[in-house]
């Protein structure tokens, strides 16, 4: 209706004549940016220059708490469901790992093979998570975060207090990480790429759900969910959906933290661990996928570093919970949307016309190609 | 009239529209509809009329289950949805606008279009992206173009200009196989060139499919409906056909206060 007086059309114009797949270069043809290409090398060539200790303690575990706060992000950021019970998932997890494998602990650990102890570990997780979501779907906002929190603290308590199956306070230890295929995954460099593996697996399923009609179906939830039960979908079907999909998630993750500690107890699941997942998909930026897994790297480096730091300056070790909590307070004072938000900045400052301070490219995020 | 429309029934063989027996709706102790009762036909344009306030918007929302009715039976297509959820009600045709665009702000003016296709079609829960020639995906595209949105297809709704929003708020509601839609204040705001273009969209609609319009503006109402409701105060006043409904006396008194004449 008389809208060619708009700016739009002349954007409009530019992007209908946008080339065609011929005059793609040769490594725009995969339609994958190239981004992906660089950093995935740097990733799997990481190991020629890092140490074990880098590898399974820095990266490794970044990988897992990544995958962790991805799900939360996949919840938070498309569902706008905010769950603190995504660690509690990841824990049932790895308590289900040690308890249907083998461990130290005989008279709990079932001793099943690690091929059918892992799927089952996960399908449980999936569940208790799908169950976790179902009571709180009903809620919203503030009340969401209440309940998946006071399910974690349940939680905690429940494996804090049952010696017959959770063994307790000291909870179960020596759950390794098995060997196949002749490879001790146990050792840092295999399970480097383990992780690897998983977590790239978990970004790319986020990535790819996001566009299908699943993912599109979850974002309208977010946006609108009345309109969404009137354009005929089950809203509180496809809030549970999401949870299921985010706790299949938390859950190999789980797996992975099990084996990387090579034990599992209460303190895994505790509520200030839960609280940390939260931190770090906020400090990461819950509006993009890749946002968890920066905010996990950060958070790792802080907590393996800011020790060592405090004590080369002289200071006392101890407050190096002090050093973390500074760091994050600088990522969310200059950002509202975490260190993603602060790189969106920088991009659009230098897209910027340095005359006119308009934006020189278009809409952010339609990729065009157009000059 | 009863008799006409039982008449017209028995003869086709196809249950009414929409059939409202009793309806009423309170909100604590305010009765926002009061025994509400009317029928429509299959393919019938209606016109709900009457003042603010006079609840109209609240008997969309109980037609389509946004609120529960505090009482009497809503039957769609001979079915009784009176229990049902919402998408319930829209699988089976039933489709609305809303008088303030609700709309994914966040998702673009295709994917909007595209969610609307896919709620009431299998799939909801896929986890596989459409493909280039996923046939709801060109439905979408068809239906984004019939409501003169392709320059701005790919982008974001939250940048649409007004008058494109409730463009966009058609478009959803005439996805999929809609057979009966509530449109609520379809021309609010909008300019008189607009104004003159929805009349179009509306009147052009096929021919099986009824609606039922919330509009101040009679001339638009008198325009695109064969009969007209008038409400007041969460009451049917009048029925009748819009010639009628603008002659009489009482309703020139009540709601365009006497000073009618505008034609």
């Amino acid at each position: 209706m008389a809208l060619a007086d708009t700016p739009e059309t002349h954007t409009d114009g530019a992007r209908a004549a946008r080339p065609v797949a011929a005059e793609r270069r040769w490594w725009q043809l995969s339609g994958i940016p190239p981004v992906y290409f660089i950093v995935g090398a740097v990733l799997v060539f990481m190991p020629v220059v890092a140490s074990g200790f880098v590898l399974s303690q820095l990266l490794a575990w970044s990988f897992i708490l990544g995958m962790i706060a991805l799900s939360l992000m996949f919840l938070a950021g498309y569902g706008n469901m905010v769950s603190l019970a995504q660690m509690t998932i990841a824990g049932v997890a790895a308590y289900m790992v040690a308890i249907l494998g083998t461990s130290a602990v005989d008279t709990i650990s079932l001793g099943w093979p690690w091929w059918v102890a892992v799927p089952v570990a996960v399908l449980i997780a999936t569940l208790f998570g799908t169950l976790t979501g179902a009571l709180a779907v009903r809620t919203e906002g503030i009340y969401t975060i209440m309940i998946t929190l006071a399910i974690g603290a349940a939680m905690f308590y429940l494996v804090r207090q049952n010696y017959s199956l959770f063994n307790g306070f000291s909870g179960i230890n020596q759950v390794n990480a098995p060997v196949f295929w002749g490879i001790n995954w146990r050792a840092p460099l295999p399970f480097y790429y383990l992780c690897l593996a998983c977590a790239a697996a978990a970004y790319g399923v986020v990535i790819y759900v996001k566009r299908s009609p699943f993912g599109l179906a979850l974002q309208g939830v977010r946006d609108n969910p009345r309109r969404m039960a009137a354009l005929g979908f089950n809203v509180t079907a496809h809030r549970i959906a999401a949870y299921a999909l985010a706790s299949a998630i938390a859950g190999v993750a789980g797996v992975l933290l099990v084996w990387l500690n090579g034990q599992v107890s209460p303190g895994t699941i505790a509520v200030n661990q839960a609280i940390d997942i939260l931190i770090i998909a906020v400090v990461g930026g819950l509006a993009h996928p890749i946002g968890p897994f920066l905010g996990a790297l950060l958070y790792v480096v802080l907590r393996t570093f800011a020790l060592d730091v405090l004590v080369s300056l002289g200071l006392a070790g101890e407050r190096f919970q002090l050093l973390i909590g500074l760091g994050f307070l600088l990522v969310v004072f200059f950002s509202s949307d975490g260190i993603l938000g602060i790189w969106r900045r920088i991009r659009e400052r230098q897209k910027r016309d340095p005359l006119t301070g308009h934006s020189t490219s278009g809409q952010s995020g339609t990729g065009d190609t157009d000059g | 009239m009863a008799e006409t429309v039982a008449s017209r029934l028995s003869a086709t063989g196809t249950a009414n529209a929409l059939e409202l027996r009793g309806v009423s709706r309170l909100f604590g102790a305010l009765a926002a509809l009061t025994d509400i009762t009317m029928t429509v036909r299959p393919g019938e344009r209606r016109a709900v009329l009457g003042s603010n306030g006079a609840g109209k918007t609240t008997l969309f929302n109980c037609i389509t289950g946004d609120f529960a009715p505090s009482g009497g039976t809503i039957r769609l297509f001979g079915e009784d949805v009176t229990s049902f959820p919402p998408y319930e009600r829209i699988r089976r045709g039933l489709r609305r606008t809303y008088q303030i665009s609700l709309l994914f702000t966040g998702l673009s003016v295709l994917d909007n279009v595209y969610l609307a296709c896919r709620g009431v079609s299998r799939g909801r829960f896929s986890l596989i992206r459409p493909r280039k020639g996923d046939p709801l995906l060109q439905s979408a595209n068809d239906l984004v173009d019939a409501v003169h949105l392709s320059h701005v297809r790919h982008q974001e709704v939250a940048n649409l200009a007004y008058g494109q929003q409730r463009q966009l708020e058609i478009a959803l509601a005439l996805a999929g196989a809609p057979r009966f839609v509530l449109f609520d204040e379809p021309a609010a705001g909008l300019s008189p060139t607009e104004r003159r273009e929805l009349i179009a969209i509306l009147t052009g609609l096929p021919e099986h499919i009824g609606f039922m319009i919330i509009e101040h503006d009679m001339d638009v109402a008198l325009r695109v409906a064969e009969r007209v409701t008038m409400m007041h105060n969460g009451r049917i006043f009048k029925e009748g056909l819009p010639h009628e409904i603008e002659d009489d006396p009482e309703v020139q008194e009540l709601y365009l206060g006497g000073g009618h004449g505008g034609h």
